[in-house]
Formats: structure tokens, C-alpha cells, sequence
């Protein structure tokens, strides 16, 4: 009986292998040669910290790096403002309304990518129909270059509001109708009822679901590099530039300012973990 | 119906206006995409000069376009069927005899969200781009790091759906009625948990259909999907390129539509024995 269920043990043990292997061979492994690679001189020799140096001082990646987190807090600020509104409207519809409302916003986190670039070029692209059509109207001042800052935090904006959507919207039925019930009872007008109670109860879901939108733009890559017209100097694209770019690859400066967005990810994510934690305790 | 959505009806017309306001700008760009996919020029005009199918004719007798379909599904079906083989049996397995390990795992599970995809493939080149694992630019790479991306979601709906039907107290029923464990793992839990799997796998094959930064930089041109087909035609084709778009997102709103059903389908048959939680979608 005993050797049976040590037996058994090995067995499920010997079923584990399979995915400690994959996790080594396509997530560890990768990363920490990332790791290493990232503290070696240009050859991928030696040690040195010189790559971070670079990355943290030459002014074409720390505008990189200033531009990726300028863009990324941004958009996550309009992105989680206009998620949290709509969530909220969204819980004002029927049941059956209300979720036919949150599978469209869901479905909508597909486009994304190389696809939404397409789809904003063909809105506000130079010919763009919307370009053509304010000018018609004699709109001009609503006229934005898409290939500029500014159109670039519209699509980032864009991509961000579904995602928002979907992950805020839970933490909204925190706020409980009969709160809103009793604090108009007892004289509270919506602005103060918001301010007072709606707001100080969602906020660690809201500050949770910014940082990972913070963290979702900062890692964007795709929708950037697919505007063509124009090379943006973000991380994510320098990083890509680097080790995978028409020019010789240069591997280990890649590694170094690759660790750097991997370690403000996870801080992104930690704030997210330590906010979820807030709001579970709150309830 | 709610009646009091804000203090009467200036409260009503205001989450109106900014629901409608949301969707028509998440759906526009969309829309326009289909449109133009139907248009026959459509260059420097407000409205397009024609409406036409013919960008979709071209689009599914272009050899190119169906190779780059053909290696996407595989990919998907590949990868998923194996992250289904390997995880189903090794959440199982953690959840229900390693708890300890499980804490470990839900940590390693979640780290493909702070490795997007363009820091994943800096240590990926590095390290299969040269013998003794030449394996960039080939399907092996993908299917790789495919396994990868999609075990957030794969761990989250398998663990949740062996949460909610209760799995251990299924397995101790099972063994005290005479079935042995792996009997009772395959006759018992994975019937039970099967939309689970369904669900995750329809999802796992949406993200690996709409995946690109990956798929461009570790294996590009060599073994072209769809999206990076996409990607090439994007400046060269806009029929061609807005028809695959289209066609993607029918794509995706298949699975997402098949998963709603599966979904619905659940809540109905199973009741969530620990205080409802969460559905994976």
C-alpha cells in the first residue's frame, strides 16, 4: 500500500515535467540569457554596465524611454477616465442590454494591432475619410496629423478603453444603488455622492486597472511600428530596432533596455497586485 | 429595468450619450475597415466611388493570402492542442495534490504579462538564432513561445472551472466508488470540466490568429502568418489588407460568440459551489 502511493507520487511528479521544461526552454531560459547578455560588452563578451549606461544616458534612448512612459501614462489617465464613465452607463441598462454592451467593448480589445493602425489610417490618414470630411464641413481645427504625437495617443487611447472596460467594470459593483439610495436620502447630490463615497470606494480598482494600462501601452509595439509614415522613438521599437532591425543587431544594449521596460512592467504590476489586494479587504 | 439612473432623466440622457459616444468610437474605425474592404476606389473622397465583393474574390484565390491562413490555423491548433495536453493534467495535478507548488505557479503563470512581446524575443534570437537550437524562423519558435502567452488565460479558465465543479470532492467520490485516479481523471473530471477547456482553447486560438509582434520578429517572411501578411500589405494593398482584417475579425467573432454560448451554456448545467466566481471571459 505504502509503495503504491509513493509510486503514485512519481507518477504525478513525472506528469509535471512536461511544463517545467517549456516554462525553462521558452520563458526562464530566454530571459535570463536577456539577463546576461544585457550586462555584456557589444561582441556579447566580458562584463560590464556599460549598456545600461548607454541605455539610462545616450538621448536617443532616453527620449525613448521619456517619450514610451509621457505616452503610456497619457493614455492610460483619458483611457481609464472614459473606461470608468462608460462602465458606469453601461450598469445604468437593463441586464440583457448591459451585456450585449460589455460583449462588444470585450470583443473590441481584438482590434488592435496592425489592424487598428489601418483602421485609423483609413479614418485620419491624410485622405483619411474623417480628415475629408471635417475639412468639407469646414471643421479643420478637428483636423489632427495621424502621424504625429498627437494622432499616435489616439490610437494608444483607443486601444486602451476596451481593456479599461473590461477590467474596471467588476470593481463597479462595489458601488451599490442602495448607497447612492440612502446618501440622496439623506441629501447628498451626485457630484458629492461621487465624491464622497463612489470614488474612495473604487479607487483601488481604478489606480489597479491604470497601472495595467500604463503597462499595456508601455509594451505596445505593433500598432506604433505598423503607422509607416513615421518612425516614433519609443522603447518598445528602439528595443525592437536593436536586436531584430535591418541595421547590425546589437543584441546587448537590446538586453539592457529591454530589462529596463521588464522592470517597469513589473512595478506597473506590483502597484496592480497591491491595489486588488486594497479592494478585496475593502469589501 | 432601473429606474433611477441619477437624479431623473438628465441622469438617464447622460449615460445615453456617453455609452453611445464610446461605442460608435470603438466601433467606427472598424466599420470603416469593412467599408472599405467593399468599396471600389475610395482614395480622395468623402464616401467610397463603388461598392464591390471584389476585394474579397481576389483576397481567397491569392495563393499567398491562403498559405498565410493555412500556417496560422496550424499554428493555433498545434499550439493549443498542446498546451491543452500538457496543462489540463498539470493544473490538476498542482491544484489538487501541490498546493504549495500552487502559489509558485500562478506567479510563473502570469509572468508573460510583464514580457511583451517585444522583450520576449530579445532573449529568444539570442538564444535560438545560433546551433545547438536553430529554431528562429521556423514554426517551432512560435509554437514555443505561443505556449507561453496563452497560459494566463489557459491556467485561469482550467483552474476555474476545477474550482467550480468541485474537483476534489469529484475525485474522492470517484475513488471511494472503486475508480482508480487516472480513471477518475479522465471519466470523471475532464467531462466535467470540458467547456472549461473548450472556452480557454477558443480564446488561446483568438490571441495566437491576432498575434504579430512575435510572429514578426522572430520568424517574419520564413514561415508568414496572417497577421504578418497583413503587416506587408498594409502599404501596398489597402483592399487586400482590409479584407483580411475583416475576415480576421469574423474570425474572432466566431470563437468569441461560440464561447459565449459554451459559456452561458455552463452556468446553466453547474452551480458554483464556492460563492459564483468569475466567469473566463
Amino acid at each position: 500500500m505504502a509503495g503504491r502511493s509513493a509510486n503514485q507520487h512519481q507518477v504525478k511528479l513525472l506528469l509535471l515535467i512536461p511544463f517545467f521544461l517549456w516554462i525553462f526552454a521558452f520563458l526562464l531560459l530566454p530571459a535570463i540569457i536577456m539577463l546576461v547578455s544585457s550586462f555584456q560588452n557589444d561582441g556579447g563578451q566580458g562584463f560590464t554596465l556599460g549598456q545600461y549606461v548607454k541605455g539610462l544616458t545616450h538621448p536617443l534612448y532616453t527620449d525613448a524611454i521619456k517619450n514610451s512612459v509621457i505616452l503610456s501614462f497619457v493614455s492610460a489617465l483619458i483611457g481609464i477616465a472614459v473606461s470608468v464613465m462608460a462602465a458606469y452607463s453601461f450598469t445604468t441598462f437593463s441586464p440583457k442590454i448591459r451585456d450585449r454592451l460589455l460583449n462588444v467593448s470585450n470583443i473590441m480589445t481584438n482590434f488592435a494591432g496592425v489592424p487598428l493602425a489601418f483602421g485609423f489610417m483609413i479614418l485620419f490618414g491624410t485622405n483619411g475619410m474623417l480628415t475629408l470630411l471635417f475639412k468639407e464641413m469646414g471643421l479643420s481645427f478637428l483636423v489632427f496629423d495621424l502621424y504625429s504625437w498627437k494622432g499616435l495617443a489616439w490610437v494608444y487611447i483607443y486601444f486602451q478603453i476596451p481593456v479599461g472596460i473590461l477590467l474596471v467594470y467588476p470593481s463597479l459593483y462595489a458601488i451599490k444603488q442602495e448607497w447612492r439610495e440612502a446618501a440622496s436620502l439623506l441629501g447628498a447630490s451626485t457630484g458629492q455622492f461621487w465624491l464622497r463615497i463612489g470614488i474612495p470606494v473604487l479607487l483601488p480598482g481604478i489606480v489597479g486597472t491604470f497601472s495595467v494600462l500604463f503597462a499595456n501601452a508601455m509594451g505596445a509595439y505593433a500598432t506604433a511600428y505598423a503607422l509607416v509614415l513615421r518612425n516614433f522613438n519609443l522603447l518598445p521599437i528602439q528595443i525592437g530596432g536593436l536586436v531584430s532591425g535591418d541595421i547590425y543587431p546589437r543584441n546587448e544594449l537590446g538586453s539592457a533596455l529591454a530589462f529596463i521596460l521588464f522592470l517597469i512592467l513589473i512595478i506597473a504590476l506590483l502597484i496592480n497586485e497591491k491595489m486588488l489586494r486594497l479592494a478585496r479587504r475593502g469589501q | 429595468m432601473r429606474t433611477n439612473a441619477g437624479p431623473g432623466s438628465v441622469g438617464r440622457l447622460w449615460h445615453v450619450a456617453v455609452t453611445v459616444v464610446v461605442l460608435a468610437f470603438l466601433l467606427i474605425p472598424l466599420l470603416v475597415t469593412v467599408l472599405f474592404s467593399i468599396s471600389t476606389t475610395w482614395e480622395s473622397t468623402i464616401l467610397p466611388e463603388g461598392l464591390s465583393l471584389q476585394a474579397y474574390a481576389n483576397l481567397f484565390t491569392d495563393e499567398r493570402f491562403l498559405q498565410a491562413m493555412g500556417r496560422s490555423f496550424l499554428l493555433a491548433v498545434i499550439t493549443v492542442a498542446l498546451s491543452m495536453l500538457i496543462m489540463v493534467p498539470t493544473i490538476f495535478i498542482v491544484s489538487l495534490y501541490f498546493p504549495r507548488l500552487e502559489k509558485w505557479m500562478q506567479s510563473v503563470v502570469l509572468l508573460p504579462f510583464a514580457l511583451p512581446g517585444v522583450v520576449a524575443a530579445v532573449g529568444l534570437i539570442k538564444l535560438y538564432s545560433s546551433p545547438p537550437f536553430a529554431i528562429s524562423g521556423t514554426i517551432y519558435i512560435l509554437i514555443g513561445v505561443y505556449f507561453v502567452i496563452i497560459l494566463p488565460f489557459v491556467y485561469q479558465g482550467i483552474r476555474n472551472s476545477l474550482r467550480s465543479v468541485n474537483a476534489i470532492e469529484l475525485m474522492e467520490a470517484a475513488e471511494v466508488l472503486g475508480a482508480g485516479k487516472p480513471t477518475a481523471f479522465v471519466r470523471v473530471i475532464l467531462p466535467n470540466i470540458m467547456p472549461g477547456i473548450i472556452v480557454a482553447s477558443l480564446l488561446s486560438l483568438s490571441m495566437i490568429f491576432g498575434e504579430f509582434v512575435l510572429a514578426n520578429m522572430l520568424v517574419g517572411g520564413s514561415y508568414e502568418v496572417v497577421q504578418v501578411y497583413l503587416y506587408r500589405m498594409l502599404g501596398t494593398d489597402g483592399h487586400a489588407s482590409s479584407a483580411t482584417i475583416v475576415t480576421f475579425f469574423a474570425l474572432v467573432f466566431l470563437l468569441f460568440a461560440l464561447v459565449l454560448k459554451i459559456g452561458n451554456r455552463k452556468t446553466r448545467t453547474y452551480v458554483p459551489s464556492d460563492g459564483g466566481k468569475e466567469e473566463p471571459a
